[in-house]
């Protein structure tokens, strides 16, 4: 409709009708056409957002009593990987007592965990998305205890927070509560 | 490209790549009869059909899976849950008959007209190719949602091929992928079904370079004799068509909002059931004149060969009809032929549509021989015999542009 | 029912969902109900009708039918709160797993699952079915010629079967079940739920709500589709009108 718009550059020149009503007819058809155009486009763009299957997905309940102390398991919600880490004692009073001014995303560990022996994180590095390791003992966990990711290297805590490397933010908490007090429902 | 009004940095593209002088040379000055009707509208209206098509099948394609278990949830999954899914799916889906509305109106404007005439032979040799990929097309398509139609009419057209002696079965076989529609086949389909809209774009520039070579026809069929039977393309046959657009989407929109399965089959909401054949098979309505020419001879491989004829004749209009006068309005006779051929077709359709019995069969037949005469008898003897009107000498009094009337 | 049957009655329908069209049956046409949702009457569903529609094939069909292309989630267009869903999915269960232990097991369903049918697959549906498979109901209306109106004559269609016509055992005489014969016995008596609104469950009543649900089910984007229609239908003549203004003015000069 650019088409009409032109036209009416070019002819508004001597002639025919009175030039402004001319124009404005030209205007307003080339103003329909491109707002067709884009009422067009948008159901196109909107059909590529997550359909109303994909955001109903189901949430994930996790049982925790299997879950030895000191030990990790991952679950699948989402299709992302769910870190649940079964705390020690002694790994959640030094993620409590880590100052704040040593992290580049200073954020307490009381918020991160709901309770202190349970940490929950997406399990997806927050600088390119890779899954860092660290879920078995036998893994790299980095020089903090926590994560590392192999793709560059950076290294997270048993808080899942970052703490040295490229990430930007700490490993994201999905949204969960506790159904019971061994039960989880993630989402 | 116009030297002026032209900034340096579209000089300095085009001095490497014309792209622009292209566009100017072929969309802005091009020159066009002035005095094309209505019925020249069709062929922008096939392009920008074309255009939509794909755009829809590649959103649709996103979300689609061409799998037996999962195509028909799929497609269902479209309907209800993918964000404007069903829009996307339901202007596709009705798009495909307004694709073929569209170009059928076209061709019988190139009967009418003789449009298919010296020198535009290959012009309209090209069209038939891009109407016989359309067809393939189509017909791939409506396998996909997986109902019980789109399994049976794959299963019956397939099979087609199974008439053809000594090498009929290996060929059905092997375009199953199978021994029967399976799997493979709705595979190989929809494979087949995103890459030929492709093609059929390919054929489309051809057969625009091929028309823009000698310009359009018009409707007195008489070469233009200078520059006053010419006006730019645009911004004349632009605005034109941009209305014709317009129109043609309000009829479009009609069937997609308030009548999406208008021509559609009910079957086609029952999910593929290889075991059970439903009560009456047929074919989407654009291919039913064909389905009919299939279906009036007695014989398969005669029928088989009766109906790819029917298209196949279209390739050698041009040396069936010797008439040196292209437009019908001045050959009485032709005239009153070509109506009669679009009623047939008409006719055709509607026993296509008919089950094989009684009178259907007879008037089948009856339709069937009238299509071959037409193309095979009348047209090669009118050219010979038909007194036709004199000519006008101009396609009409020279264009005054300079702004006063 | 061709598009050159179609075609014919074109004409006559505005709130065309289902064209009606005559098919080389012997099964009599269905009459025209006057669904309250078509375009022209009000274009969108009542809430209350599909709610009680819902209820009868919840009490009554989901015996024999399933609709596996419905989550229970999708009830919410129904105008049930999202506690609502809740109680109803957990009236079902649905097979999970495999848990840790690699065993499958069973859950109470939620909103997000599917309908849960009546029978783990066809073989067995047949089983219990004297060799009739129900079909699944999710687009029924769509799959059907004449649509809502084919299914509301076939609950209604029941009839002791004429002189002459001998019933095969097991079967039931129904005029518009093609062949005439039907193993589904009359599903819809009198009575057969209890409407909370208070509405009298005659057979009529029931039949017209419950095609009304599965006329929703079958078309859910319909009352979307209706209005984005309308929209795009008074844009469109709009744009074609100046448009038409716009060519006249631009072809004022060519002569």
């Amino acid at each position: 409709m650019t088409s009409a718009n032109k036209t009416s550059k070019e002819s508004a020149t001597p002639g025919g009708a009175a030039p402004t009503r001319r124009q404005f007819l030209y205007l307003s058809a080339g103003a329909m056409g491109a707002i067709g155009a884009a009422g067009m486009v948008y159901p196109f763009i909107k059909s590529m957002n997550p359909a109303a299957d994909v955001l109903a997905l189901a949430s994930v309940d996790v049982d925790l009593s299997k879950i030895p102390l000191g030990q990790a398991i991952t679950v699948v919600w989402r299709g992302k990987p769910i870190f649940i880490r079964h705390r020690t004692l002694e790994e959640v009073s030094k993620e409590q007592q880590v100052s704040l001014k040593d992290l580049p995303h200073p954020q307490e560990d009381t918020i991160r965990a709901k309770k202190p022996e349970w940490l929950v994180v997406i399990g997806i590095c927050t600088h390119l998305g890779c899954v860092p390791q660290g879920q078995k003992s036998t893994e790299n966990r980095g020089e903090f205890g926590g994560w590392f990711c192999p793709c560059h290297g950076s290294e997270y805590d048993v808080s899942g927070r970052i703490r040295r490397g490229p990430a930007p933010t700490n490993l994201e908490v999905p949204p969960y509560q506790f159904i019971s007090d061994t039960m989880i429902r993630i989402g | 490209m116009a030297e002026k009004k032209t900034n340096s940095v579209i000089r300095w593209i085009d001095y490497r790549l014309p792209v622009f002088s292209f566009l100017k040379h072929e969309l802005e000055e091009y020159p066009t009869p002035k005095n094309l009707n209505y019925w020249w509208n069709f062929g922008s209206l096939a392009g920008i059909t074309l255009i939509v098509m794909i755009l829809t099948g590649i959103f649709l394609a996103m979300h689609y899976t061409p799998h037996v278990n999962e195509a028909f949830k799929s497609v269902e999954h479209i309907m209800r849950d993918v964000n404007y899914g069903w829009l996307i799916r339901y202007i596709h889906m009705n798009g495909a008959s307004m694709f073929f509305i569209v170009v059928y109106i076209h061709m019988f404007r190139g009967l009418y007209y003789g449009s298919y005439k010296s020198p535009r032979e290959l012009l309209w040799m090209l069209g038939v190719v891009i109407l016989l990929l359309m067809m393939a097309t189509a017909f791939m398509g409506y396998v996909l949602p997986w109902g019980q139609m789109s399994f049976w009419g794959a299963t019956v057209i397939t099979n087609l091929f199974s008439a053809f002696p000594v090498v009929g079965e290996s060929i059905v076989t092997w375009l199953w992928g199978g021994f029967g529609v399976d799997n493979p086949t709705l595979n190989r389909f929809f494979a087949l079904h995103y890459l030929l809209p492709f093609v059929i774009v390919g054929v489309v520039v051809m057969h625009i370079v091929s028309l823009h070579q000698h310009g359009s026809n018009n409707p007195l069929g008489i070469d233009r004799k200078g520059p006053q039977d010419s006006i730019p393309f645009h911004p004349f046959y632009t605005v034109k068509d941009i209305f014709g657009l317009s129109v043609f989407a309000l009829f479009w929109a009609f069937f997609v909002f308030f009548a999406p399965n208008f021509f559609g089959e009910p079957d086609n909401y029952i999910p593929a059931n290889p075991l059970v054949t439903p009560a009456h098979i047929v074919p989407e309505w654009y291919f039913l004149p064909f389905y009919a020419i299939l279906r009036s001879i007695p014989d398969k491989l005669g029928g088989v060969l009766m109906m790819f004829g029917a298209v196949l004749v279209l390739f050698v209009l041009p040396w069936l009809d010797k008439s040196p006068v292209r437009s019908a309005r001045f050959r009485p006779m032709y005239r009153i032929f070509f109506w009669a051929l679009v009623v047939n077709c008409l006719v055709l359709g509607w026993i296509g549509a008919k089950p094989v019995e009684g009178m259907y069969v007879l008037i089948g037949r009856l339709a069937t021989a009238y299509y071959f005469f037409h193309f095979l008898v009348l047209l090669p003897l009118l050219g010979r015999f038909e007194k036709t009107k004199p000519l006008p000498s101009s396609l009409g009094k020279p264009v005054v542009s300079t702004g006063r009337k | 029912m061709s598009v050159f049957n179609k075609i014919a009655v074109l004409g006559l329908v505005l709130n065309l969902g289902f064209v009606s069209a005559s098919i080389a049956s012997d099964a009599p046409v269905p009459l025209k109900q006057n669904w309250s949702y078509k375009l022209g009457k009000k274009g969108s569903f009542d809430r209350a009708e599909l709610q009680r529609g819902y209820q009868v094939y919840k009490q009554v069909c989901a015996v024999c039918h399933g609709m596996n292309l419905l989550a229970y989630r999708n009830l919410k267009s129904l105008g049930f709160n999202e506690a609502e869903i809740k109680a109803i999915a957990a009236e079902y269960n649905v097979k999970d797993g495999p848990n840790d232990e690699g065993e499958m097991f069973e859950r109470p369903a939620r909103p997000e699952d599917r309908f849960v049918g009546p029978y783990a697959n066809e073989k067995a549906a047949r089983a219990t079915n004297n060799g009739a498979f129900p079909p699944d109901l999710s687009l029924i209306t769509k799959a059907r010629p004449y649509g809502p109106d084919y299914v509301y004559a076939l609950l209604t269609g029941y009839t002791p079967a004429p002189e002459g016509v001998k019933v095969m055992e097991g079967m039931h005489y129904n005029a518009y079940f093609p062949g005439h014969q039907i193993a589904m016995i009359p599903p819809l008596v009198e009575g057969a739920v209890t409407f909370s609104d208070g509405t009298n469950a005659t057979v009529q009543q029931m039949a017209k709500d419950v095609v009304t649900f599965l006329a929703w089910a079958a078309e859910p984007e319909m009352e979307e589709r209706h209005q984005m229609g309308i929209m795009v239908m008074i844009f469109l003549s709009v744009f074609t009108v100046l448009m038409y203004f716009v060519m006249r003015r631009v072809w004022q000069k060519v002569k």
